[in-house]
């Protein structure tokens, strides 16, 4: 029996997939092996994640951006959906090459234009609408009547949600006095600051919650792939093992 | 008193790994209400209108953000709504990919006609802007190379306006550039799918009505799975989850006791 056949017989994936799924378990238990110590085959996956990580950054981004917008619109137009060649693309290659241009001293003053393009670009887009979302908006939904019943609303209602907008600004005002140095913290001042520093404690103490909870997921993650994906097939692999060795020496 | 750090690494894949081993599960609970926003939103959209699922993360990020993809995209398979998949890094192109055609599966969708990956697209910011004003010039093929024109999924889209929702799945601070170009220029449907650590930072955005709702972590991801009653890898996660925050916690109160033990020692 060959070892196709041995592992056909048990109902196990095609040999690549197998293979696959036996190097991810290697992998993830090599990675966790770190917790024990640092040792080689942790390194060993760790050099290989990183190493793989960036050649299949640098496939992806030529075929989806060196490929796709500048040679097909170029030179093979159909395939960018156009129906004549797109020149303009000429344009921001030419900006891209120019970067390159700091390679050598003599020329590399041709590197600033670019650079100078994607900061006034990045400025230009970026201020209005970072103004308008980060500022302007926040603080519009920050100003809202301490007291606001709703039409219809009962009065256990209309004071639950008046209790979140008095909170909010109570929080907002407390927490901007923690910050605040230019006089002398005591009398209200240093209480709206303690104040504030337990605002600032709860929000630390939800992040860092949130962070075990983030945490916690990636292990759980890698214990369900071992768990519903890898352990399946230990069984079988070893009988498909033990019935290719097994057949070879009888 | 000094506890090997290894003993509280292996009691907590111990407490982890068992429900998984023993078929042990705790009951969900309700979801909160930015996960049902998420998902009032999508029951209201007509047949046919189209979602957009930014797939903003890679492998690393997998556990958390990949069961909101399928869940998402099986919820609106189910109300036969369109979804357009994309990601602005290069890792989520295999994520949007597999996490699509795993969902399309399961209610007979078809690539190009119901769903379609438009791929990865480089520029991040000038790519949100972009697809402000003309989606089809920013994306002219789909990631098989199939142009925009003849994908039935694409028919009559053409910005953020004509799309019912736009949800972006991260890892990463990109939500903002979503929230600050996408939503706040161009007034997107904006939700968010963000992994746990990064949750906080969202309530700011979702008291100003700037997302419409958020879901966090493992634990948005199975309160969806169980809002479209399919559930997943989230749903089966949540076990483990609980049992190793009730263990963190016990890891907390035994660390302050010994601490006050031995303060008290040395006095």
């Amino acid at each position: 029996m060959s070892g196709t056949e041995a592992l056909a017989a048990h109902a196990l994936p095609p040999l690549a997939d197998l293979l696959g799924l036996w190097l991810a378990a290697f992998l993830t238990l090599a990675i966790y092996s770190f917790l024990y110590g640092d040792n080689p085959v942790y390194k060993f996956a760790e050099h290989l994640f990183v190493g793989v990580s960036a050649g299949y950054g640098v496939v992806i981004v030529y075929y989806e951006s060196v490929i796709k917008d500048m040679i097909d619109p170029l030179l093979r137009p159909e395939r960018a959906g156009l129906d004549h060649p797109n020149y303009w693309v000429i344009l921001p290659v030419l900006l891209g090459l120019m970067i390159l241009a700091r390679f050598w001293r003599r020329y590399d003053w041709l590197s600033r234009w670019p650079i100078a393009f994607v900061m006034g670009l990045g400025a230009g887009a970026s201020i209005p609408s970072t103004v308008q979302a980060y500022l302007i908006v926040q603080l519009r939904e920050t100003i809202r009547p301490l007291w606001a019943p709703e039409a219809g609303q009962s009065l256990a209602a209309a004071a639950w949600s008046s209790f979140g907008n008095i909170l909010l600004a109570g929080g907002l005002l407390c927490t901007l006095s923690y910050f605040y140095f230019s006089r002398e913290q005591k009398g209200v001042l240093k209480v709206a600051s303690r104040v504030g520093m337990w605002f600032l404690m709860v929000a630390f103490g939800a992040g860092f919650g949130n962070t075990v909870m983030a945490r916690m997921s990636l292990l759980i993650g890698r214990v369900e792939f071992l768990r519903y994906e890898w352990w399946p097939t230990v069984g079988p692999v070893l009988r498909a093992i033990w019935q290719f060795f097994a057949g070879h020496s009888s | 008193m000094r506890i090997d750090r290894r003993l509280i690494y292996l009691a907590i894949a111990a407490v982890v790994a068992a429900p998984f081993v023993f078929n042990w599960t705790l009951p969900l609970g309700s979801a909160s209400p930015r996960t049902r926003a998420i998902y009032r939103h999508i029951e209201a959209l007509p047949p046919r209108s189209a979602i957009m699922i930014c797939f903003d993360y890679g492998p690393a990020s997998m556990p958390e953000l990949h069961p909101m993809g399928i869940a998402l995209a099986r919820h609106a398979f189910s109300r036969k709504l369109r979804v357009i998949g994309l990601t602005l890094g290069p890792e989520g192109l295999i994520m949007a990919q597999n996490a699509l055609s795993a969902a399309a599966k399961d209610y007979g969708a078809r690539e190009g006609e119901d769903w379609v990956n438009l791929g990865y697209k480089p520029g991040f910011i000038s790519v949100i802007l972009g697809m402000g004003t003309d989606i089809p010039k920013v994306f002219r093929t789909d990631h098989r190379g199939v142009p925009i024109a003849e994908l039935r999924a694409m028919e009559g889209i053409r910005t953020y306006a004509d799309l019912g929702l736009v949800v972006e799945l991260t890892a990463s601070p990109a939500i903002n550039d979503w929230v600050v170009f996408a939503q706040s220029r161009f007034h997107a449907k904006l939700a968010g799918g963000v992994t746990a650590v990064m949750a906080t930072d969202m309530y700011p955005y979702l008291q100003a009505g700037q997302l419409i709702g958020l879901l966090n972590g493992l634990k948005g991801a199975a309160e969806y799975e169980a809002l479209i009653r399919h559930p997943g890898l989230a749903s089966l996660g949540m076990t483990s989850q609980s049992f190793a925050h009730v263990a963190i916690l016990a890891f907390v109160v035994l660390g302050n006791i010994g601490y006050f033990a031995t303060r008290r020692r040395r006095r």
